[in-house]
């Protein structure tokens, strides 16, 4: 299935929002929503919508906090920057994804007759 | 941590809604505005770029709807909606609204009134500090009264020094009678009711005064200065609630007492110890003084110490038995108490269980019986639903259709469930409340703790229990079914004798059955009991209760020795019974010192002159000293003479027994043609002459025969007070003025004592049983009325479903008759069944509440069958009505409108 766009998983979109916010600073949704399809290669499939139901999770488990501003092009949007406990959080979610990747990484990599018991 | 604060938020969110919709609408729109900025950026044209912006940002909705998912409680918010659309649509069918509801309340209301009769009697500990620790210490059951349940002083002594398990032990004088105070504040003296107890009483139960001090032991010394509890009743109405009464004194008995302290409200002495009687002050007992002559008064209440078993309690008491002494200066007297025959005579048992053990089984016949009322509200409830559910039928479907989840409608349905029963609930709460209310205040009903009866923490909790229970019961079926109804089947079901309406209408016909069956055990029940509660009324008991009452006479004998007393009290009595017969009206007067079924006493056996005692002789008989005259005016009848004047202190001793006594003696003493009469009783002295031989006496209860009686005449031995009986050719209680007024006239220190018909004093005794036959009576009747409701639900919703069929059949022909006749055939059908089934129902129960029935068996054929034909009565009249709506149906009508 190469041309279809990849489906979240629940809760990665969640982790992706903190990640983009740490990086960049203080943003609006839109611009997360954008940031996040321009570094995925727009291979995840996101409707930009949905990020407002992510947003308010995060900000209500008070990983990240929000106030209204305004855009470089003089729009008022409500900004999002992340919190020191949500950078606690990322540090959490980022080895946690690190320790599954390698562990996905592994078991991908499995092979016929490369594995099973170690020799006595 | 984080999830605590997305809870809190998630809450504050569920509150601010608009607010935050608000925001998020400007958030989308501030969103949409950027993209398609930045679209016209990249040289779209302004309608295009607009577009791609509203493309790339995805469902506006579902962008929307999962926000607000996560951001409030879609729960809550779900249930506020049902909530809404429930109160609206049941807005709209007041009717089936209103019906539902006082179902409910009255089913409810029943079952949390119940429940607070059952949690003060049974379930709640009592009024005392630790009350688990509190134990009753009595003898077996006997024949002989109060004065077999009872311990001299010296005995009390003795068991309190020799018990290990105990922390303390106290004890009341249990031959305190009602009217035993007189308090003289100028004017007419005020009759009141004081009850004696050991000075460390309260200590002992753990009662602190709201006022003053309690007790002390020098308040107990012989000599000691006259002193006074007053309890929170007295205090307030005979003292207007002087707060600063404490230390004031008043003349009570003729002597200067001084009240000491008040006792709190909560302490209620008739409730708990003697329930239905209503004690005013408490006064303590001089235990050295002239009170160890007096044999055994004193009941044994003792607080055992903590941890301690009540086997380990009655096997200590069983150890300290043989050392008490009936009374310590005569030595033979001693072991007195000690267990025979493997039966203790000092056993302790649980507070709780003497005061109100005996009524368990009474209870829980009670509570079985509200059960079912609440069943068979359920089952009405279920089927009024399910009527309801047929004509909503395609609104469901209809919904099912649009998307909605089979949980979704099923939750509806459980809303709906739920205001009803909660509605039903706080109209129930409201009876109940009455109801209690109403029974606190009933001192006629001798049941005890029922002063202290209300609707408290608990009632609530049962309230809202049984609330959910019910909505769950009745409204998970037609829930259920309602949900499962399949779409394309009910949009087409047009109502008339297609398969789902024939399967709602065996639906609810087996409800039906099974609400008939349940009203059948309860009516049946209620009927045994009723045929109990008349057989009991017809008990011949011994004496007359109708015409007769009874009022305490005060009088004074005091004299240097016992004959001049006698004297002296003979011709004051004389003069009384004089005065008072020749009031017009009174047919006959007499005096007793204890009324029957109230208090009475006993002393010893008086054998037979000549005979050697049996070694293991029965309980000895009750002792009333009584004048000439009382026997008569208390309609017992005499074979033989009665006393006279004339059988003055130094004539011939003579005394009447009972009939069983009578028989007993002579067959043991082997009495020429077992006749007693005339023969002579080893009581002392020389003997006492056998004058008169009585009716049996119900003396300690309606339903059984109690100990045997022996009477003597009051100018030969010392009575302990003087209640006059007297008979009237009117109702007694026209006479009451006149004869305290005669009374007054002879003795101005005379009390205005209760004027008290002995047929009060029969219904006193009567009341537990007619209390409980009442109960189990209206809920019979409140069963029969739900299942008559039940019945012409059904049979009238069948007939409006199957007019056309009818009018069809009558358009060929079929006569008025006819229709009728079938509509009552189904009616009588479902009504049969369910009297089978519930006959079965009934048998059984009926066993099980065998005890509790008088003179009655639990097949009792009057009883079922009076039942059974009522049930099928009302069964047929509640099917009557819808058959006469069938039999004017219209043919033209009818075929017209379909």
């Amino acid at each position: 299935m190469p041309f279809e766009k990849l489906d979240l998983l629940q809760g990665t979109l969640d982790v992706m929002v903190l990640k983009t916010l740490a990086a960049m600073g203080s943003m609006h949704g839109y611009g997360i929503a954008r940031r996040i399809e321009r570094v995925s290669g727009h291979e995840v499939l996101l409707n930009q919508g949905t990020i407002y139901a992510s947003l308010m999770r995060v900000e209500q488990r008070g990983w990240i906090a929000s106030s209204w501003g305004t855009s470089e092009n003089n729009r008022k949007a409500k900004f999002y920057a992340i919190t020191d406990a949500g950078r606690r959080q990322l540090a959490k979610e980022t080895e946690y994804w690190e320790r599954l990747a390698g562990v996905m990484d592994k078991v991908m990599a499995m092979q016929r007759g490369n594995v099973g018991e170690e020799p006595a | 941590m984080s999830t605590l604060r997305r809870a809190r938020e998630r809450w504050l969110a569920f509150w601010s809604k608009p607010r935050l919709g608000a925001e998020l609408e400007a958030e989308i729109a501030a969103h949409i505005a950027l993209a398609t900025d930045e679209n016209l950026r990249l040289g779209m044209t302004p309608m295009e770029a607009r577009r791609q912006a509203l493309v790339e940002f995805g469902g506006m909705n579902m962008a929307k709807d999962q926000q607000r998912e996560a951001r409030g409680l879609m729960k809550l918010d779900i249930l506020m909606q049902d909530l809404r659309y429930t109160v609206r649509s049941l807005g709209r069918d007041p009717g089936f609204t209103i019906v539902a509801v006082l179902i409910l309340g009255l089913g409810i209301g029943a079952n949390v009134a119940v429940f607070s009769v059952v949690n003060t009697l049974l379930l709640r500990p009592l009024p005392f500090t630790h009350s688990e620790q509190l134990v009753w210490i009595a003898p077996p059951p006997t024949k002989c009264g109060q004065s077999c349940a009872t311990y001299s002083t010296d005995a009390y002594d003795e068991f309190r020094m020799y018990s290990r398990t105990f922390q303390d032990v106290t004890g009341y004088f249990a031959f305190s009678g009602p009217g035993n105070l007189s308090l003289n504040r100028g004017g007419a003296p005020i009759p009141a009711t004081s009850i004696d107890v050991i000075a460390n009483f309260f200590q002992v139960l753990g009662v602190e005064p709201a006022l003053g001090r309690t007790f002390r032991a020098e308040d107990a010394l012989d000599g000691a200065a006259p002193v006074v509890l007053l309890t929170d009743a007295w205090w307030k109405t005979q003292f207007s609630g002087d707060p600063n009464i404490v230390g004031k004194a008043f003349e009570m008995n003729g002597r200067q007492t001084t009240v000491i302290g008040v006792l709190p409200k909560s302490f209620d002495f008739g409730a708990v110890f003697s329930p239905g009687a209503k004690i005013d002050a408490i006064t303590p007992l001089d235990l050295y003084g002239p009170p160890r002559n007096w044999g055994n008064i004193i009941t044994m209440i003792g607080r055992v110490k903590p941890g301690v078993t009540n086997a380990q309690a009655q096997q200590d008491a069983a150890m300290a038995a043989p050392h008490m002494c009936w009374r310590n200066t005569i030595p033979q007297s001693c072991g007195s108490y000690a267990p025979k025959n493997g039966e203790g005579g000092v056993v302790p048992v649980l507070l709780k269980d003497y005061v109100s053990g005996k009524l368990r089984r009474s209870l829980v016949v009670l509570w079985s019986a509200v059960g079912t009322i609440l069943l068979i509200a359920c089952v009405n409830l279920s089927n009024l639903l399910l009527a309801r559910a047929a004509s909503r039928s395609k609104e469901f479907a209809m919904r099912g259709a649009l998307g909605a989840s089979r949980l979704r409608i099923v939750s509806q349905l459980l809303t709906e469930s739920l205001v009803l029963s909660l509605c039903g609930a706080t109209c129930g709460l409201a009876l109940a409340w009455i109801v209690v209310s109403w029974l606190a205040h009933q001192g006629a009903i001798a049941l005890p703790l029922l002063s202290t009866l209300r609707i408290d923490g608990a009632a609530l909790s049962w309230t809202l229990l049984i609330a959910v229970f019910a909505a769950t019961l009745f409204g998970v079926f037609p829930g259920l079914r309602m949900a499962g109804t399949n779409l394309t089947e009910s949009l087409k079901d047009s109502g008339q004798g297609s398969g789902q309406s024939r399967k709602h209408d065996r639906v609810r016909s087996i409800l039906v059955v099974s609400e008939v069956a349940l009203a059948c055990v309860l009516l049946v029940g209620a009927g045994l009991l009723l045929r109990s509660f008349m057989n009991v009324l017809d008990v011949d008991l011994g004496f007359q209760p109708e015409r007769a009452a009874a009022i305490k006479v005060l009088y004074d004998d005091s004299a240097p020795d016992g004959n001049a007393s006698a004297h002296k009290r003979a011709t004051i009595i004389q003069q009384v019974i004089a005065r008072v017969s020749a009031i017009p009206g009174v047919e006959a007067a007499g005096t007793t010192d204890y009324l029957p079924l109230g208090q009475n006493r006993s002393w010893g056996m008086p054998w037979p002159k000549g005979i050697k005692p049996p070694d293991k002789g029965p309980d000895s008989p009750l002792v009333y000293v009584i004048s000439p005259g009382y026997l008569h005016a208390m309609g017992t009848r005499i074979e033989g003479r009665d006393f006279t004047w004339d059988d003055g202190p130094t004539d011939q001793s003579v005394v009447m027994i009972d009939r069983s006594l009578a028989q007993y003696f002579a067959k043991l003493a082997n009495w020429p043609n077992g006749n007693a009469l005339g023969q002579m009783l080893a009581t002392g002295g020389t003997g006492s002459r056998i004058v008169g031989i009585v009716d049996d006496v119900h003396e300690e209860s309606t339903e059984s025969l109690g100990g045997w009686q022996i009477y003597y005449p009051m100018t030969q031995a010392s009575p302990s007070g003087a209640e006059l009986a007297i008979r009237t050719r009117m109702p007694p209680a026209a006479l009451a003025a006149s004869v305290l007024g005669a009374l007054r006239e002879l003795n101005p220190k005379q009390p205005a004592a209760e004027f008290k018909p002995i047929q009060m004093l029969v219904s006193h005794a009567n009341s537990p049983r007619q209390f409980f036959m009442l109960l189990v009576a209206a809920f019979a009747g409140l069963g029969l009325l739900l299942a008559a409701i039940g019945i012409y639900g059904v049979i009238s919703y069948s007939v409006t479903q199957r007019t056309q069929e009818i009018g069809v059949r009558m358009a060929l022909g079929a006569t008025l008759g006819q229709v009728q006749l079938d509509v009552i055939w189904k009616t009588l059908k479902l009504a049969l069944v369910g009297i089978g089934l519930g006959t079965i129902g009934s048998l059984l129960a009926a066993r099980a509440i065998a005890a509790l029935l008088f003179g009655t068996a639990p097949t009792d054929l009057a009883a079922f069958a009076g039942m059974i034909v009522l049930l099928a009565g009302v069964s047929l009249a509640a099917g009557w009505i819808p058959a006469r709506r069938a039999s004017r149906i219209n043919p033209m009508v009818a075929l017209r409108n379909n």
